[in-house]
């Protein structure tokens, strides 16, 4: 039928009321702009946690041992000797989910080199801990395992350690003491910066686990093993295999390890942002609710201010239902315009917000779809009423008002 | 000839609290294609009220009203407003264009709530057209604010043309303006007339009235005469003399 003229009608309402068109948006502007600003700033810091999380490796599984128990005192996880390196070639063997494994032992102490020293973490791992922690090599090449069957005296090292002993120097190649040993530097670590816990991951030194335990630290137990498993999805899976696995090897009533993923973690890290966006959520559907009162208002003073032309339209021939659609068209027309200037003011100022405070922002598409429907959805709730009572007007006493 | 208008012992009753007031008592009455009516009397005397039932705007309590051969007197709200669309246009007192709104908006206005989708070139081609038939086609881009009484008449009454209408109804059209303008409205629905517009005008001054072709007396609600105008005025003329009269005074 006559399916724009509504559209028309109600557009050239609200171009005669420039002002007071502007004014009523802005409610919703102010409303959706905040929402979406806030999101933006919130999702790109939920996104920079989620890589420092990630930054620690990809789909990690790891088993802790117990906590030493002796003459009253507890040491805490990690310091007890339950963990074998037998316990790490089981796991690979039989937890089918396990794609990588790699006993770990660590300890810090003072090396030397150039004839200057540093004190650092030597660490003593398998092959397989570059790929479990997502990890590359700037130069040389990681160790192999024939180096930890052959207890080979290689050593991969961190930036930091390369900065404090090798000003200006290639690594690759040289000779690195620890514990009066010599260990021949094979490869230097990608640069990771700072992990969650303020640490740097990059002072940091990597030896075969082997070497570790026969040379520098004499010892037969590992103080933890890191397991990377298929996928984010079997993660759990696997950490209930190496559960029942470890029980049964250790056969202890009291588990004397325990395994942690690094899902646990991830939730810890963004248990944060998800309170924040809750809290936003609630201030933005508020600010929404009184942008949406704001529409009410004015339209309600509008049709009581128009109840003449509203008399004049009925009397050439418009009916209840005309009237109620233009209404309710122009209720609708201010929010999600409104609604529109809101999402371009919320960028522009997430991003003001990213230039000036170096924060990475992120405006999510399907927040800019929810602002788009909500503020269509609040036009029509809030613009029906006034549309409503407009439409029931009787257009003799209309054509009388003044 | 069919008539435009037949009422046939219209009655109209309000209730008010518990006294009910008999606006309209029985009134029959026939109005021809091509009449020029004015339809006089005091306040009280139920002009009004039979003014807004002849509109559609309102349904009498009793008897029947055919508008261009179809009952109108039990059609409900939308079928009215739907009537009043195709059938009658109006000219009001106070003018009651759009404020802020170009003539030649105000005048499409009524096609926007046509029942046929009405294309948007000709709407822009039809209120032009009417707006000249007005005298007004130069200042079609004009907001009401920016033109005299005269001229914002005439907006109305192109915007009562626009339709096509079978019947122009007029309520106290010249009652804002000054006594040449007046005229010059009177003139503007005399040449409708000779075009061959139905034309019902409500009014208390004699002098407008005499314009008309016919004039209808209403007292309590009843009519009391209907008869010819006998002297009927010619607003051509009348002007003619006017500016004759007023070249005199600047003479003398």
């Amino acid at each position: 039928m006559r399916f724009f003229a509504p559209f028309k009608i109600a557009a050239r309402a609200l171009r005669r009321n420039k002002m007071r068109s502007l004014l009523t948006m802005l409610g919703i502007i102010i409303g959706v702009g905040s929402v979406i600003a806030a999101v933006s700033i919130t999702t790109g810091a939920t996104k920079q946690v989620e890589d420092k999380v990630a930054s620690l490796g990809q789909n990690v599984v790891t088993v802790f041992s117990g906590s030493f128990n002796g003459g009253g005192m507890r040491g805490g996880w990690g310091s007890a000797p339950t963990l074998t390196v037998e316990d790490a070639n089981a796991i690979k063997n039989e937890v089918t989910g396990a794609v990588a494994v790699t006993p770990e032992v660590n300890d810090r102490m003072q090396v030397f080199a150039n004839g200057l020293n540093w004190n650092t973490r030597v660490n003593g791992e398998a092959p397989d801990f570059l790929q479990i922690r997502d990890w590359d090599l700037t130069s040389g090449a990681m160790f192999t395992d024939g180096d930890v069957r052959s207890l080979a005296k290689v050593v991969v090292v961190g930036k930091t350690v390369v900065d404090q002993l090798f000003v200006n120097q290639d690594p690759v190649g040289q000779t690195l003491i620890i514990r009066n040993i010599p260990f021949k530097i094979v490869g230097v670590l990608e640069p990771k910066g700072f992990n969650l816990f303020g640490q740097d991951q990059d002072d940091v030194t990597i030896v075969p686990y082997t070497s570790h335990m026969k040379r520098i630290n004499k010892r037969t137990f590992v103080n933890s093993i890191m397991v990377q498993a298929a996928s984010k999805e079997t993660i759990t899976q696997v950490q209930n295999d190496i559960t029942t696995l470890m029980r049964d090897r250790h056969k202890s009533a009291e588990p004397d390890f325990t395994v942690r993923t690094q899902l646990e973690l991830m939730q810890m890290a963004t248990q944060t942002s998800k309170i924040m966006s809750v809290l936003l959520g609630a201030i933005a559907s508020v600010s929404l609710l009184v942008g949406g009162i704001g529409i009410m208002n004015i339209m309600l003073v509008s049709v009581t201010e128009r109840t003449r032309e509203i008399g004049i339209r009925m009397a050439v021939g418009a009916r209840g239902r005309d009237i109620l659609i233009q209404f309710l068209i122009e209720a609708v027309t201010l929010s999600i315009v409104g609604g529109l200037l809101g999402i371009a003011l919320g960028v522009l100022a997430a991003k003001i917000v990213a230039v000036s405070t170096g924060w990475p922002t992120i405006t999510p598409l399907i927040w800019v779809g929810i602002a788009c429907v909500s503020s269509a959805g609040i036009g029509i709730v809030s613009g029906f009423y006034p549309a409503w009572k407009a439409s029931r007007l009787d257009p003799i006493e209309a054509l009388r008002y003044e | 000839m069919n008539s435009v208008i037949k009422l046939a012992d219209i009655h109209k009753t309000y209730r008010t609290g518990e006294v009910d007031v008999h606006a309209v008592r029985g009134v029959s009455l026939d109005i021809l294609p091509g009449e020029f009516v004015a339809i006089m009397g005091s306040s009280g005397s139920g002009k009004s009220t039979l003014m807004n039932m002849i509109g559609c705007l309102d349904r009498p309590t009793s008897g029947n009203y055919f508008l261009d051969s179809i009952d109108v007197s039990t059609l409900d709200r939308d079928a009215r407003a739907e009537i009043r669309n195709d059938k009658i246009g109006f000219v009001f007192q106070g003018f009651n264009l759009l404020s802020r709104t170009t003539a030649q908006e105000n005048v499409e206005m009524p096609m926007l709530y046509n029942h046929q989708r009405i294309p948007s070139a000709e709407q822009k081609e039809r209120a032009k057209k009417a707006l000249e038939l007005c005298g007004l086609g130069s200042r079609a881009d004009h907001k009401p604010n920016q033109l005299s009484g005269g001229q914002q008449q005439r907006v109305a009454i192109a915007r009562a043309l626009v339709n096509r209408p079978a019947l122009l109804l007029a309520d106290e059209p010249t009652g804002n303006l000054d006594s040449q303008t007046s005229i010059e409205i009177m003139g503007v629905f005399q040449k409708l007339n000779e075009q061959g517009s139905t034309i019902v005008m409500v009014t208390h001054e004699l002098d407008v009235a005499r314009y008309t072709k016919r004039m209808i007396i209403l007292r309590d609600g009843k009519i009391r005469t209907d008869e010819k105008v006998a002297d009927r005025l010619n607003a051509e003329n009348e002007l003619k003399n006017l500016r004759l009269a007023q070249e005199a005074v600047k003479l003398a």
